[in-house]
């Protein structure tokens, strides 16, 4: 019983505060954070195996069908429990501090416990349809929290946005559910169903000149596609930045949208069996990595340059699933990596967030600058997390990206190039970001009279910075609760590379960016994030609502038109017939009518 | 006394109370009785022993027509007519609570929603086709007095338009009832449903000709695509009661009709027909979805909305496939509340600020948080977010027509992309945003008493979407046996 209290306790405190606690600032923030808090202890319980797995509840069971609701426990589960509720906790904390001034706190602190609550379902899920359930709470939850500040404009087309690109993600999600269910016969993870699905290894879909198995996989990667911004649905993650940074760094950089790699892991055995899959896998991946790194270096707002980044690090972990061999249970260095990713990341958006806060609200980096003398904790921590993202040897970050390079290195050349160049963009951005916002002089008068922040915000932020130096080594324990991280033999080329193109990074960014006040090569293509998103807007979407537009002329004027000629003409007919009656009152009409029908069934019946 | 009967009793004697004691606001009235309604339609619900067969029957012989058939009034109810029962006095309590107890002519008004009301109930109650047909026309007349007499804009060209078709398609579907009747050999020949769904042998060449008219007869009533048009002009002008009524619960009754009638009995004609179901199917989910994505008014949004949601619903008539129609069941209920919800909102919108056009609403988080928070989660109910009721019914359909229908099933799926996008643009006009000046008219709703419809309305979706298995184990006995009968 106590083990349902991870979902029950997330799930409570919502209610509590979203029905009627939110009068109440502190005790919102109280509850929420306890609640959180107790995930976070269950889960730690989960992990030592000092709590065991409850039984399921049936959700619907038909013959042929049956879902259920239950908690899974196993290494992967164990892991991504911990990381969700400890970054969750961390968040929680500091945006006592970060939304200490908004007059909705109480609303955000009950947002963030749905998220809790759903985050938590999809990784403990069973079965694809219990994971597709709180897969789509995640998005609600995500939808609600981007749109927090519901009156800005911006903010309320970015929610929108993020809802309607993940729900074209959810349908090939949910239809490559339906077709595991449809070769597997059941919608559970496991061996067995992946045996299923095996035996149909031969089945090709007519018309398409591709198997059954194939377009399993492909389907269910939608789903990440989507959840996880994957080129070319990754347009609504940059824009999900309106929301309130603390929910930046919670869900749309550590656990969230890491949502999509976790899902991948969970179903790799199926992703295996096809060959094909992995390697559009593999190269979705590869490309979103490169991409968003290309983009990332031209993006002037701190968070974007964040978001581009998160993006561009979750093409690894794809990519990395991508790169795995068949045969193993689960991709664990992709998972290594998600965990790494997700303390870092979670400390640089926190880290950008108490800088915003410091400057009251302007996250342009070229109107910040000199901050680090100011900002002593916060530049200290970032700092950490510049290094541990671009892969500096020692911190937790280097651990894990040596593990995906080695991987490529060993498995294909190419992807190994834009893994390497990527790193090496990766370091250029993120030296970019950091020496133009914390060094030089301050650029605006907010940044010269810039305070840290306070200590409830400084914490958790401190906490992440252990993390993220100590999570890479053998003696935190990831790697062993994997099982086995990087299977490969180390290889110096792989470890010189990495750092030479580490180092080129710095070293290209220092000699553009030390003492400049604008930037100096301005790329619009770029800058421009390579225009997809004005594609979608100017022609995608004016392409469907002039066909919604064109369907709804069809609909008045030729369905409308012929049938409600047919009417207008029965209409006048009805009158002349109806005038000889004489009525003139609706309810004479509709006694007539009622009069006519039974007459008519009367009639009819004598008929016979 | 036969729980049956009375819920069919207690709508007439609160006509009658209307009649005769005017000094009793009528609206107190039609809310007491359907409060009495709604308690026992739980009463049944808690009491019902899920299985084959039909509870707390009653059966009168009525009259026998000579060389014709027997008629018997014959009430009984199995898991699915329970739900539909459950519905419709949900609905009608809802639909009675939010309308002004200050509208004009209030007491015809309310003696026409007691009507449709009893009617709705009567079809649903009843196991004899005759009746069943005349309580479904019996709901039908009031619903066109409502739109006629109390409706909006172009409620005259709507409400005609409405009966013209609907009274077309009641022809049609007499026509075909009197030929399935037909079909049964003289001396046993009845109007009895059981009797109906047990005929085994139908000559495949008759039920070429009977299916097509009862699908085109009940699918007029359900807004089948090309018979959809007078649906949203109809709702559009209706007042929120009779919309809520009508797409709510009258529509469920045409797709309640097609499951007891189509599935059992005609199963070469379904075969037969299939391709054009399938092609029509598309025009409702595909087509329309787009039709409907170019609304910029709301209650034509919603109208089209509704009508295309049917889509979903023929689909897993056409799947003949347990999972998909047990999914069925659950989207009928499903839908009745989401629509019903999602109604009475625009209603109270338009009465209250006269405006309909989506854009000219914004600010509604700010300015009615409990609304906008109703309105958001009726949108996201109708967009099928798991938790809600209608996402268990549309899932369910999905995996149970995908084995027989793999195609139309993708296309369907589609769907739910289509109503995300323009029921989502609905939230961000009309909830996010600053007040504009329509919405500062509105005014929020705080009391308990003026929540409690919507309130109700939510808790249910909330648990046939979190707890669906408490319907599909009533439902699912009785959809065997429909489909034994029928598969054989």
């Amino acid at each position: 019983m106590i083990a349902w209290l991870i979902l029950i306790a997330p799930l409570l405190s919502a209610l509590l505060i979203l029905g009627g606690l939110h009068r109440s600032k502190i005790f919102s923030q109280g509850v929420s954070i306890a609640a959180c808090l107790i995930s976070f202890a269950i889960s730690i319980g989960f992990f030592t195996g000092s709590i065991g797995a409850p039984e399921s509840l049936i959700w619907i069971e038909l013959p042929g069908f049956k879902s259920e609701i239950g908690i899974l426990i196993d290494p992967l589960s164990k892991l991504m429990l911990l990381v969700v509720t400890g970054v969750g906790l961390m968040v929680h904390l500091f945006s006592v501090g970060y939304m200490h001034e908004d007059e909705g706190v109480s609303r955000f602190f009950g947002k963030l416990s749905i998220f809790m609550f759903s985050m938590i379902g999809i990784v403990v899920s069973t079965n694809l349809v219990q994971m597709f359930i709180f897969w789509e709470l995640v998005g609600l939850s995500s939808y609600l929290l981007i749109g927090f500040w519901f009156q800005k404009p911006s903010a309320a087309d970015a929610a929108k946005k993020a809802f309607l690109v993940n729900r074209v993600g959810d349908f090939g999600f949910l239809l490559g559910i339906i077709f595991y269910w449809t070769l597997a016969g059941t919608v559970f993870f496991g061996a067995e169903a992946a045996l299923a699905i095996k035996s149909h290894i031969g089945v090709e879909i007519p018309y398409l000149n591709i198997t059954m198995v194939t377009a399993t996989g492909l389907l269910l990667f939608c789903g990440c596609m989507g959840k996880s911004a994957m080129i070319p649905l990754h347009v609504w993650l940059p824009d999900a930045m309106e929301g309130p940074t603390p929910v930046s760094a919670l869900i749309h950089a550590a656990t969230m949208v890491a949502a999509g790699v976790y899902m991948l892991c969970r179903v790799f055995v199926v992703l295996s069996i096809s060959a094909q899959t992995l390697e559009v896998i593999l190269y979705v991946g590869a490309v979103t990595a490169f991409a968003a790194a290309l983009i990332a270096t031209q993006q002037n707002d701190i968070k974007r340059i964040l978001a581009f980044s998160t993006l561009s690090q979750l093409g690894y972990m794809v990519m990395a699933i991508g790169l795995t061999s068949p045969g193993v249970e689960f991709p664990s260095t992709s998972m290594f990596h998600l965990t790494t990713h997700a303390f870092f990341k979670a400390m640089l958006f926190l880290g950008a967030g108490s800088v915003i806060h410091a400057v009251h609200h302007e996250q342009d980096i070229w109107k910040m600058g000199g901050l680090w003398k100011k900002l002593p904790w916060t530049f200290g921590t970032f700092f950490l997390g510049v290094l541990a993202l671009t892969g500096f040897p020692g911190l937790s970050g280097f651990f894990s990206k040596e593990e995906i390079l080695t991987l490529a290195y060993h498995r294909s050349g190419t992807v190994l190039v834009i893994a390497s160049i990527t790193a090496g963009l990766t370091a250029f951005y993120m030296m970019r970001l950091l020496i133009v916002a914390f060094f030089g002089v301050a650029r605006s008068p907010q940044a010269a009279n810039a305070h840290e922040s306070p200590k409830v915000m400084i914490i958790p932020l401190v906490i992440l910075a252990i993390l993220t130096v100590f999570a890479g080594y053998p003696f935190i324990g990831i790697q062993e609760s994997l099982g086995a991280v990087g299977t490969h033999e180390a290889s110096h080329f792989v470890l010189y590379l990495s750092l030479g193109v580490m180092t080129f990074g710095y070293l290209i960014a220092i000699l553009l960016y030390r003492g400049q006040g604008f930037e100096p090569i301005y790329t619009r293509v770029l800058a421009n994030k390579f225009y997809v998103d004005e594609f979608y807007d100017r022609v995608l979407l004016r392409v469907q609502q002039g066909f919604a537009i064109g369907m709804d002329f069809i609909d008045q004027w030729i369905i409308g038109f012929v049938f409600v000629r047919g009417t207008s003409l029965l209409v006048n007919l009805t009158g002349e017939v109806l005038r000889l009656v004489q009525s003139g009152s609706l309810q004479g009409y509709a006694f007539f009518f009622c009069a006519g029908v039974v007459g008519l069934v009367y009639w009819m019946l004598k008929g016979f | 006394m036969n729980p049956l009967l009375l819920l069919l009793l207690i709508p007439i004697a609160a006509i009658a109370a209307i009649l005769w004691l005017p000094q009793i606001c009528p609206k107190r009235i039609t809310v007491t009785a359907f409060i009495v309604n709604f308690v026992i339609s739980l009463g049944l619900f808690f009491q019902f022993e899920p299985g084959h067969g039909y509870h707390w029957v009653l059966k009168y012989p009525w009259f026998h027509l000579t060389n014709v058939a027997q008629i018997n009034f014959h009430l009984g109810v199995d898991g699915i007519s329970l739900m539909m029962i459950f519905l419709t006095t949900l609905v009608s309590l809802t639909a009675a609570w939010v309308t002004s107890k200050k509208v004009k002519r209030a007491r015809e008004f309310f003696i026409y929603v007691l009507l449709i009301s009893l009617g709705a109930l009567g079809a649903f109650l009843s196991r004899d086709l005759f009746f069943i047909y005349i309580f479904h026309e019996f709901a039908l007349i009031p619903t066109f007095l409502l739109i006629g007499i109390w409706g909006g804009q172009n409620r005259q060209f709507a409400s005609i338009q409405m009966t013209l078709y609907l009274a077309l398609g009641s022809l049609i579907l007499l026509a075909g009832i009197v030929g399935l009747v037909l079909t049964q050999p003289l001396d046993s020949r009845s109007f009895d449903l059981e009797a109906i769904q047990q005929i085994h042998v139908i000559d495949d060449g008759v039920q070429k000709v009977i299916y097509p008219l009862l699908l085109i007869g009940f699918g007029i009533l359900i807004s089948i695509f090309p018979f959809h048009s007078w649906a949203p002009t109809g709702y559009a002008s209706a007042p929120a009661a009779a919309a809520m009524l009508h797409a709510g619960v009258l529509k469920k009754f045409g797709l309640y009709g097609l499951l007891r009638l189509l599935l059992p009995a005609l199963e070469s004609g379904a075969d037969y027909w299939r391709p054009v179901l399938l092609v029509l199917i598309i025009g409702n989910v595909f087509y329309l979805g787009y039709v409907t994505m170019a609304q910029k008014e709301l209650p034509l949004m919603l109208g089209y909305s509704s009508v295309m949601h049917m889509g979903y619903l023929f689909l897993a008539l056409a799947s003949h496939h347990l999972v998909a129609l047990t999914g069925f069941v659950l989207l009928m209920v499903a839908h009745g509340v989401s629509a019903a919800l999602l109604f009475a909102l625009a209603g109270e919108f338009q009465t209250k600020t006269g405006e309909t056009r989506i854009a000219s609403f914004g600010g509604l988080y700010t300015h009615a948080p409990f609304l906008g928070i109703m309105f958001l989660i009726g949108s996201m109910a109708s967009i099928g977010l798991p938790g809600l009721a209608n996402f268990s019914g549309e899932v369910l359909i999905f995996f149970g027509s995908f084995k027989s229908l793999p195609w139309v099933t993708v296309v369907c799926v589609w769907g739910v992309v289509i109503s995300a996008v323009y029921q989502l643009r609905a939230v961000r006009l009309i909830c996010f945003g600053t007040v504009s000046e329509v919405t500062a008219k509105l005014v929020d709703l705080s009391t308990y008493s003026a929540r409690f419809p919507y309130l109700l309305l939510v808790a249910v979706s909330l648990w046939i979407g979190i707890n669906p298995q408490s319907v599909i184990h009533l439902v699912q006995p009785c959809i065997e046996s429909i489909l034994n009968v029928g598969g054989r």
